[in-house]
């Protein structure tokens, strides 16, 4: 389950074209923009692991963006103009998230509905609804309000070389949501893959069926996978909207599910489910990160942005296909080779199903 | 009645426009056909019967053209050909109606019939003239004396209907020869009544059928003449008077035993699982009342259909019931899912090992603690080492075969996967266990091994249940069988009563009588 190959070659993957990018540009690896970088990796690292989590049930979740954007205006108008303190505050939001979740993981378990359409649906009146709530207006700050504590745990960033030696040396820069980011995805990691749920939700994913007929409460998996993406969603709400200040909620947050969907599928996971590991998601939105960034150094006409991302996708993807069906062919040589002589013969006339397959072949000659 | 070969088959004026003769086939380790030899003539209705692997699908298979005989000849209209191919089966007029129907059930019916063929019109844009495939497909509607149109969606229709659907393409197709494949083993008594109607249609049009079917009182009906097969040779040709439910029952069973099977070493204990009046989804109308007893394998017989599967599921907590209660050790249970029955320690080994027994891309080790996962966790985690210890007891305890217990267990043979789902549940700690249709394309030698822990779990206290449509395993294995039909208990037999005979007749419905006249099942 943990695909330590295909982790490592996105690895080397990003190792790889970070060097060419700091070869051409080397401001690409000036601590400005590495800061810049991990914030962005931070900041869309957390919904995009949130994302994984209903993929790997075999789901998806379109609506990650427009709850991005209901939240966040929410969120800035609690604080800004309600006088809400923003620890209350950032608990309605992340119980939103949940509920949220939780209530497409309810349709889709108990009404049986189809996960894209739930959520489509989900992406539609979230984003209607946050622009309803602001009239269509830019929700922010006002001038001179400022919320210390929240800013530093959310937009601040520390010199950790600088901090253990009484700033004698000084080194890059993190930002915080680039740590809340690697906590969020530590312990992710330890729900995916070492605890019953994350086993759970495999099982789930590879075959519902199979994990029905093994005692497991499916429709629950599924559920806790929409109320986990539907809370980070509403963590992340709230990073964006310190980091950006104000929100237009016709765009605030727009195509953030496809740059999660595109995160995940980059990390290995498959859109049939159960298949991809944390490690994996969070490599795929760094390189997506990545890409964005060497458009912007490289001289690319930023309007090429999603051009490069999606091609780079769809490069690595189809190698890592080509990859598996190459491996595939040599490993069934192999074994008709070793194995030529204790052939099986499957052609047996009494089996039940061979009955069927018969049946089938029987009617395949009027194609 | 019993005379063999072809040259006995009733004397016509006609000539016969199919002859089979001689026909044989092998596969390794069996002859699935030997020697089989007829005449099929135009307007007559032929049965073909026998069990599970007597040979029917290897004969379905050679007039289809998908396999060719070892021996033999098939002669159509006077020209002998050494086997068919696809094509020649087709222009020969041989079509097929088989129990999985075939229907593209979003389309209506008259694009079902013309699927691939439809009439075109415009020339190169190569549209379907809608109002033409109508035209053409509605005599053959009517000649089957359908009461459904043309444009009606296939998926409004009965089961029989649809069956019918699929005999208009083989009309349209310039049938000669309809081979109905157990056309009648899923549908209600009205609609077998109307499918025979159409049978006696396609006799009055000149067409010939063969009905290949194990509800015998209707071979007996729509026949003509019946040809027993056992074990790939024909153990008779039965018509008029000869033509009756017993004689094909007698002359259907009747083998040697092959497999050795462990007899039970402890007495029967208490009931564990005592089910009364259940209902399910399948059969809303149907209840079904059986006891299962602590040390015992009670098996449980019927045809394919006959609501076996749906209550294995029901009772596992899969599916939802209709009503009736359930008592584990006699307090009444309610499974509103599998993870209840888990809990309470009522496994099941479903029928279709790959698709829901297993979860074929995990490794051996992680399905074997699946169900269970809670237990191998040390606070939150779950230790890998704890479920390695428990695996690999299980590949001890069960003989699984395999190079180690991280491959994929997709690939492992038949035996040894069955093997794992096994256990998968004894990790635990069973109370009962159904096993439905536990040794499918499992290979000889596993099947043994799957019956002696079968017969070690009975003896060390546990209920067993076991489904299954392998007569020979029904009756070597159970220390009782209960049969099934449409939904129903037809009867228990004890021991000494388990003869194939006795439970056919169950299975085909014949012990309803019994039944009726109260209660008659339950003294066992």
């Amino acid at each position: 389950m943990l695909n330590l190959k295909k982790d490592l070659g996105l690895f080397v993957l990003i190792i790889v074209v970070g060097t060419v990018v700091a070869l051409i540009n080397p401001r690409f690896l000036s601590a400005v923009n590495i800061s810049n970088t991990a914030n962005l990796v931070g900041l869309f690292g957390m919904f995009s692991i949130g994302e994984a989590f209903v993929i790997i049930t075999g789901g998806i979740e379109l609506s990650v963006g427009s709850m991005i954007a209901l939240l966040g205006v929410i969120f800035v108008d609690l604080i800004a103009s309600r006088g809400v303190p923003w620890p209350v505050a950032s608990l309605i939001i992340l119980a939103m998230g949940i509920l949220m979740g939780m209530a497409h993981g309810l349709l889709i378990t108990r009404k049986r509905m189809q996960p894209f359409v739930v959520t489509l649906c989900g992406l539609l009146i979230y984003r209607g609804v946050a622009r309803f709530y602001t009239a269509d207006a830019t929700a922010g700050f006002p001038f001179g309000v400022h919320f210390e504590y929240l800013e530093y745990l959310t937009t601040g960033r520390t010199d950790i070389v600088g901090l253990l030696t009484n700033d004698a040396y000084s080194s890059i820069p993190i930002p915080h949501s680039f740590f809340f980011m690697l906590i969020v995805a530590a312990v992710m990691w330890v729900v995916l893959h070492q605890t019953v749920f994350g086993r759970h939700l495999y099982a789930v994913g590879k075959n519902e069926e199979a994990a029905r007929f093994s005692g497991i409460r499916t429709g629950r998996v599924i559920l806790a996978a929409y109320a986990i993406c539907g809370v980070l969603a509403a963590v992340s709400s709230i990073f964006l909207a310190m980091y950006t200040r104000s929100i237009l909620p016709s765009s605030h947050g727009n195509f953030y599910e496809l740059y999660a969907i595109a995160a995940a599928v980059l990390g290995g996971f498959s859109l049939r489910g159960g298949e991809g590991s944390i490690v994996g998601v969070v490599l795929g939105a760094i390189l997506l990160q990545v890409l964005q960034n060497l458009v912007n150094l490289l001289g690319i006409p930023s309007s090429l942005n999603f051009a490069v991302s999606g091609s780079v996708i769809l490069i690595g993807v189809l190698a890592d296909q080509e990859y598996a069906d190459f491996r595939e062919r040599r490993e069934r040589l192999r074994r008709l080779a070793a194995g030529a002589t204790g052939a099986v013969p499957t052609d047996e006339p009494q089996a039940g199903n061979g009955m069927v397959a018969a049946g089938a072949r029987i009617i395949d000659r009027e194609r | 009645m019993s005379a063999i070969g072809a040259s006995s088959a009733p004397s016509s004026s006609k000539e016969p426009f199919l002859r089979l003769t001689a026909i044989t086939k092998s596969y390794p380790g069996v002859v699935a056909l030997s020697d089989f030899a007829a005449d099929v003539q135009r307007s007559e209705v032929i049965g073909l019967v026998g069990e599970n692997g007597a040979g029917k699908s290897t004969l379905m298979k050679i007039l289809g053209g998908v396999t060719t005989p070892d021996r033999g000849t098939v002669e159509i209209d006077g020209v002998a050909h050494e086997g068919l191919t696809v094509a020649q089966s087709m222009s020969a007029g041989i079509a097929f109606v088989h129990q999985e129907l075939n229907l593209f059930d979003n389309l209506d019916v008259a694009a079902n019939v013309f699927i691939g063929r439809e009439p075109r019109k415009f020339g190169l844009f190569n549209i379907v003239d809608g109002r033409k495939l109508h035209a053409m497909v509605q005599p053959y509607l009517d000649r089957l004396g359908a009461n459904f149109s043309s444009s009606t969606a296939v998926s409004r229709l009965s089961l029989a209907q649809r069956q019918i659907v699929e005999i208009a393409k083989a009309l349209s197709l310039n049938a000669r020869l309809v081979i109905l494949d157990e056309p009648t083993s899923s549908l209600p008594i009205a609609e077998t009544e109307k499918l025979l109607k159409v049978i006696a249609a396609l006799k009055a049009d000149g067409i010939a059928v063969m009905f290949v079917s194990h509800r015998l009182n209707e071979v007996v009906e729509a026949c003509d003449r019946a040809i027993v097969l056992r074990d790939g040779r024909i153990v008779g040709h039965l018509e008029g008077d000869t033509l009756t439910h017993d004689a094909m029952v007698k002359l259907m069973v009747g083998r040697d035993l092959k497999v050795a099977y462990a007899a039970p070493a402890s007495a029967r204990g208490d009931a564990v699982l005592s089910v009364q009046k259940l209902r399910t989804r399948t059969f809303p109308f149907a209840e079904v009342s059986i006891d299962l007893h602590r040390g015992e394998i009670l098996g449980l017989a019927g045809l394919v259909g006959a609501g076996r599967t749906e209550l294995a599921h029901a009772l596992f907590g899969i599916d939802a019931t209709e009503g009736g209660t359930v008592l584990l050790d006699g307090a009444p249970v309610r499974f509103a899912s599998s993870a209840e029955a888990v809990k309470a320690g009522v496994f099941l080994v479903p029928e279709d090992r790959k698709g829901m027994g297993l979860l074929l891309d995990l490794a051996i080790t992680e399905n074997i603690t699946l169900p269970n996962l809670s237990a191998y966790a040390r606070g939150l985690t779950i230790s890998r080492e704890a479920e390695r210890v428990q695996a690999e007891k299980s590949r001890g305890d069960l003989d699984i075969r395999a190079p180690n217990l991280a491959v994929r267990t997709g690939s492992l043979s038949g035996g040894n996967q069955q093997k794992v789902v096994l256990a998968k549940w004894l990790a635990m700690n069973p109370r009962v266990i159904i096993f439905d249709e536990p040794t499918r394309g499992i290979d000889v030698g596993a099947k043994s091994e799957i019956y002696r822990l079968m017969r070690t779990l009975a003896d060390a206290g546990v209920a067993v249940l076991m489904i299954s449509s392998d007569m020979e395993e029904v009756i070597g294995v159970s220390d009782r069988v209960a049969v099934m039909h449409q939904g129903r208990i037809s009867g228990i037999l004890p021991r000494a009563q388990c003869r194939e005979e006795n439970i056919l007749q169950l299975a085909v419905g014949k012990g309803m009588a019994k039944r009726a006249n109260g209660a008659g099942h339950t003294q066992c």
